[in-house]
């Protein structure tokens, strides 16, 4: 029960931030085409509610379906990662490269490729959003207890059964751990698609706003942003508690026995 | 009948980039079914790798190795293992983990099921049925280990320091309980430690294996009744006399 005495921290601290922002914008500290009031940007967001939410949709489901195949990807890599060392040496360099070549120099490629839809700023958020997957996949499945597997020789376990019963559901906090970095990194990938060349999306909507020095829609709009990387990260967090409720990170219980 | 574990002649030598070791060598053992055959010997000689060998887990360099008659060049699987630390799936309870063997092994359920319970009874972990591994002392967990090991009723059960671990208390309480299973299962046994009194409280007979390269060095039949309790035995004059005679065979490298 200690969650629920707790939540009012948070909530203390964003409130003493908000109080200042709105401090400093009405007493026009800074100008107001520069940082707008709370109050400006809020009617902005009912006022355009309707234009924000579809362009809201669109980047939600660049990210969602990037995050998703960066999941599946980097797990499939990190299964062929952790089980062959022939595979560990092909792809380790690829995998490299593909991160740390920066995102935002590929992307006029990718839309060049790939055009002004969805496509390319998919790929960007999948690109942007593996390496953490591969990297805590590898770590979770090289973390098996080797008497384990030994333990599993011994029952004349197939490959399949020792990877289903026993690597995976272990290398799984280590991997819940991965998603969650991936999560918001994927909506860094899709916006700085759309910044590149799109005509929707809140990446799209930032820019032009940002041409028209339009303040209260860059806020609004930049609101919305995180909020989708907040929502994602906390149902990664939900799907956490879901899977792994057994796990040490999620342990609030005694033991049962002393002796 | 054959017998229960056949080891001729074993020689062990792991080979690093820069060196060789030899873990074992020359070691020759015979277990009778039903025996309980317990193997002594300071850390480091080679006596678990001497049980991942009939296991099949480990190839031995030269040398043979059967189990029930069979030469041994894989994993086995009519074999039960138990480890030093419990090696639990920590993400289900008792019951499931000790269902995982019947699962890797596509036992029938019900019939897996029941026998689990039995052995949970057996090993007094009633009531704890569906207790994940972190909320069990390390006895209880070392219990739920054995109850998996013995599932299946292999032949041949073998023995890692499966007590290594646990508080001096503890430890005599499981080896009594392990003197029961073991009479009422009729189960072989071979179990690997380092305390001299465990050795000869639990063991038929008493291998005694030298610091690396491990070799038996001499081999102690235990004449002391089948069911044994710690007060009994301990103040058994040939308890004592068996203790002494290993102890100084081992000098002060073995603890216990």
């Amino acid at each position: 029960m200690k969650k629920l005495e707790a939540w009012w921290r948070p909530v203390l601290v964003l409130a003493i931030v908000f109080a200042g922002w709105w401090f400093v914008a009405a007493q026009e500290y800074v100008p107001n085409y520069l940082v707008p009031t709370p109050s400006q940007v809020w009617e902005t967001m009912t006022g355009q509610w309707d234009f924000l939410m579809r362009n809201s949709l669109v980047t939600l489901w660049e990210t969602v379906v990037g995050f998703v195949l960066a999941g599946l990807i980097g797990l499939g890599t990190a299964v062929l990662i952790a089980y062959s060392r022939t595979m560990e040496k092909a792809l380790y360099p690829i995998v490299l490269f593909a991160q740390v070549i920066p995102k935002i120099a590929i992307a006029p490629l990718l839309i060049v490729w790939f055009g002004f839809g969805l496509t390319p700023k998919i790929i960007l958020a999948v690109l942007i959003a593996f390496f953490p997957v591969v990297i805590s996949g590898v770590a979770g499945l090289r973390s098996t207890d080797p008497e384990l597997l030994d333990l599993s020789s011994t029952m004349g376990a197939s490959p399949w059964q020792t990877f289903r019963k026993i690597r995976f559901p272990n290398a799984l906090p280590h991997l819940m751990a991965g998603l969650k970095v991936a999560v918001t990194l994927a909506v860094v990938g899709a916006v700085v698609g759309e910044f590149v060349g799109a005509t929707e999306g809140l990446g799209y909507v930032l820019l032009v706003a940002n041409g028209n020095l339009d303040a209260p829609m860059l806020f609004a709009d930049l609101f919305l942003m995180s909020a989708i990387g907040i929502v994602l990260f906390i149902l990664v967090e939900v799907a956490e508690a879901l899977l792994i409720p057994w796990h040490a990170s999620r342990r609030s219980g005694v033991p049962l026995t002393t002796s | 009948m054959s017998t229960a574990v056949e080891v001729n002649d074993l020689v062990v030598r792991f080979q690093s980039k820069r060196s060789a070791v030899v873990a074992v060598t020359d070691v020759t053992i015979s277990v009778e079914p039903g025996e309980l055959v317990t193997i002594v010997g300071p850390s480091g000689c080679g006596k678990s790798t001497l049980l991942k060998i009939v296991a099949g887990l480990v190839k031995p360099t030269s040398g043979t190795v059967s189990l029930m008659g069979q030469a041994v060049s894989g994993p086995q699987k009519e074999i039960g293992f138990v480890f030093q630390r419990a090696a639990l799936l920590e993400w289900r309870g008792v019951l499931k983990n000790i269902m995982l063997q019947a699962e890797i092994r596509k036992m029938d359920r019900a019939a897996a099921t029941r026998r689990a319970r039995d052995l949970i009874e057996l090993t007094g972990l009633t009531g704890f049925e569906d207790a994940l591994p972190h909320e069990l002392s390390g006895g209880m967990q070392q219990r739920v280990a054995l109850c998996r090991a013995l599932l299946h009723s292999p032949r041949v059960l073998l023995m890692d320091e499966p007590f290594g671990a646990l508080d001096a208390l503890t430890r005599e309480g499981l080896n009594e309980e392990l003197n029961r299973i073991w009479r009422e299962t009729g189960t072989t046994i071979m179990l690997v430690t380092h305390s001299i009194a465990e050795a000869v409280f639990l063991g038929t007979r008493v291998e005694v294996m030298s610091p690396r390269p491990g070799r038996i060095i001499r081999t102690f039949d235990v004449n002391l009744p089948k069911e044994r309790h710690y007060a009994q035995i301990m103040s058994d004059p040939h308890f004592d006399q068996l203790a002494s005679e290993i102890r100084s065979l081992l000098g002060s490298n073995a603890s216990h």
